[in-house]
C-alpha cells in the first residue's frame, strides 16, 4: 500500500486543513491537538479533509482509519508508516 | 417587458445590496439562471430570474442598497421562446448603459469582492495567473501585507474592522429579531427520544466501504433522510402557521441549520428531501453546506423551507432544544452521535446513539403528534436499508 514520507504527509495535512479553514493558523496548531474540535470541523468538513489528503498523497484512507486521523502527528504517522 | 426586482430572501429581509451583475444588457436568460449577486445581512446570494427573456436595461449599479421590490433590471419576455432571430435583433438595446464598475476588470468571486470592499483592498491589483478568479484568501492575504506592499491607489475610506463588525452585528441582529419573535409568539413544546444508531452506523459502514471518499455518506444524511420521511407522514408538523391557522407545506423542504465560520447561521434548503435517495441527499447536502460557507448560495436554495433540522454533529452537545423558525411550526434537533450504554433484552451493551428532539408549535399540534413524529424517525433509523 502506498505511503509517503513524513514531510510530504505533513504538507498534505496542513494544505487540506487550510483548504477548509483558510484563516486557520496551522503552524501554531499543536502536533498533538485534536484538530476537529480546535478548527470546528463538522463531518462534512472532515470528509473534505480526507478527500483532499487522499488526492494529495495517493494514500488510500478507509472509514476504519478515521479514528487515526485526529491530530497532525497521528495523521503524519498514519500516512507515512511503512 | 417586465421588471426583475430585489427579492425577499426570507421574511426578515426588507432591503438588500446589489453586489454584482452576472449578465449584461442583451443577454438571453432562462428561468432559473442566476443574474445577480445580492448581499443580505446573512450572505452573498445568487439571485435567479423567474422567466425566460432578454436582459434589458440594468437599473441599479453594483454597490447600491435598495428596498425589497425595487426594480433592478428590465427583462424583455417577448424576446424569449420561439421568436426568430430577426424578431429580436438588438431590440432590447439598453437606452441607458449602466457603467460596469471599474473593479470588474478582474474576475473575482462575490465573497472576494465583498471582502475587498470591507478590507479596503484594490481587487484590480490581485489578478491571478491564467485569468483565474480572485479568491477570498487572496484578498485576505493582500489585506495583511504592509501598506508599502500595497499599490498606492486611492484607498476607500473604509475602516476594515468596523465594516466587518457591522456585517457580523447585522447577522446577529437578524437572528436576534427572528428568535425573539419566535419565543414571544410561539408556544413551544419540547419532546426528546434516545435513538439506537447501531443498525444505521453498521449499514453506513458497509455502504461506504466500496465507495471513494467523495461519495461516502455521513450519518447526518441518514438522520435528515429519516426526518424527511417522518415529516412526510406527519404533515401537521411540516408547514406554516399563518393568520391564526396551519397551512401544510407543498412538499418536504428541509432547512439544514448550518453554522458559518466566524459565527452566524444559514439554513439552506433541501427541497423535496423525502424524494431524495440517501446518496442523492448526501450529494445535495454536501453541495449546499459547502456553498453556504463560501457565499455562493442561490436564492431558491434559501426559500420555502417547511421544517428545519439542526444537527450538532459529533463535536456537539448531547441534545438541542431548539427555537422554531417562524412561520414554521417545528424544529428537529439531533445531538452528538456517540457510544453510550444501552439496555438490550435485559443486558447492558454499548451502542452508538443520539438524542433526537422536537420543538413544536402548540398552536398547530399537541405532544401526541410530536411523539408520533419522533417514533417514526426512530423506526426509519432502525431500518436503514429501507431509507
Amino acid at each position: 500500500m502506498r505511503r509517503v514520507d513524513p514531510a510530504e504527509a505533513r504538507a498534505a495535512v496542513a494544505g487540506a486543513l487550510l483548504a477548509i479553514v483558510p484563516d486557520a493558523d496551522v503552524e501554531s496548531l499543536g502536533d498533538d491537538t485534536p484538530f476537529r474540535g480546535e478548527l470546528d470541523l463538522d463531518s462534512l468538513d472532515f470528509l473534505t479533509f480526507v478527500e483532499t489528503v487522499c488526492a494529495r498523497t495517493g494514500v488510500r484512507i478507509d472509514e476504519a482509519d478515521y479514528p487515526r486521523l485526529t491530530t497532525v502527528a497521528s495523521c503524519v504517522a498514519f500516512l507515512s508508516e511503512p | 417587458m417586465s421588471d426583475f426586482t430585489m427579492p425577499s430572501l426570507g421574511a426578515d429581509m426588507d432591503q438588500g445590496t446589489l453586489l454584482e451583475w452576472l449578465v449584461s444588457p442583451g443577454d438571453r436568460v432562462h428561468k432559473g439562471d442566476p443574474v445577480a449577486v445580492v448581499d443580505t445581512s446573512k450572505a452573498a446570494i445568487e439571485v435567479e430570474v423567474f422567466e425566460d427573456g432578454v436582459v434589458g436595461e440594468l437599473l441599479v449599479p453594483p454597490g447600491t442598497t435598495v428596498q425589497v421590490g425595487t426594480p433592478l433590471a428590465r427583462i424583455d419576455a417577448t424576446g424569449s421562446g420561439m421568436s426568430t432571430p430577426a424578431a429580436s435583433p438588438a431590440a432590447p438595446a439598453p437606452s441607458v448603459a449602466v457603467p460596469r464598475p471599474p473593479r470588474s476588470s478582474v474576475r473575482a468571486t462575490p465573497l472576494a469582492r465583498r471582502l475587498a470592499d470591507e478590507l479596503g483592498v484594490d481587487i484590480d491589483r490581485l489578478g491571478r495567473p491564467g485569468g483565474l478568479p480572485v479568491r477570498a484568501e487572496d484578498v485576505r492575504a493582500a489585506a495583511q501585507r504592509p501598506p508599502s506592499d500595497q499599490p498606492a491607489v486611492e484607498q476607500r475610506p473604509t475602516e476594515p474592522p468596523s465594516a466587518v463588525a457591522t456585517r457580523h452585528d447585522s447577522m446577529r441582529a437578524t437572528i436576534a429579531a427572528r428568535m425573539s419573535r419566535a419565543n414571544r409568539d410561539i408556544p413551544h413544546y419540547f419532546l426528546s427520544s434516545d435513538v439506537d444508531l447501531g443498525p444505521a452506523m453498521r449499514w453506513l459502514r458497509e455502504h461506504n466501504l466500496p465507495l471513494p471518499v467523495a461519495e461516502r455518506v455521513v450519518p447526518a444524511a441518514l438522520l435528515l433522510r429519516a426526518s424527511a420521511l417522518a415529516a412526510a407522514a406527519t404533515p401537521e408538523l411540516n408547514g406554516f402557521w399563518v393568520d391564526d391557522g396551519f397551512v401544510p407545506g407543498d412538499g418536504v423542504h428541509l432547512a439544514v441549520a448550518t453554522s458559518l465560520r466566524g459565527g452566524g447561521l444559514l439554513a439552506p434548503v433541501l427541497h423535496d428531501a423525502d424524494h431524495l435517495s440517501v446518496d442523492a441527499l448526501m450529494a445535495a447536502l454536501r453541495d449546499l453546506v459547502t456553498r453556504a460557507r463560501t457565499g455562493r448560495l442561490r436564492a431558491a436554495e434559501l426559500s420555502d423551507p417547511t421544517l428545519t433540522v439542526t444537527n450538532l454533529g459529533d463535536q456537539g452537545a448531547d441534545s438541542v432544544h431548539g427555537v422554531i423558525y417562524p412561520p414554521q411550526v417545528a424544529l428537529v434537533g439531533f445531538g452528538r452521535v456517540a457510544d453510550r450504554p444501552w439496555a438490550v433484552e435485559g443486558l447492558l451493551g454499548v451502542r452508538p446513539s443520539t438524542t433526537v428532539t422536537l420543538a413544536a408549535d402548540h398552536r398547530a399540534t399537541d405532544g401526541f403528534t410530536g411523539s408520533r413524529f419522533l417514533a417514526l424517525v426512530d423506526h426509519h433509523l432502525q431500518h436503514p436499508e429501507d431509507l
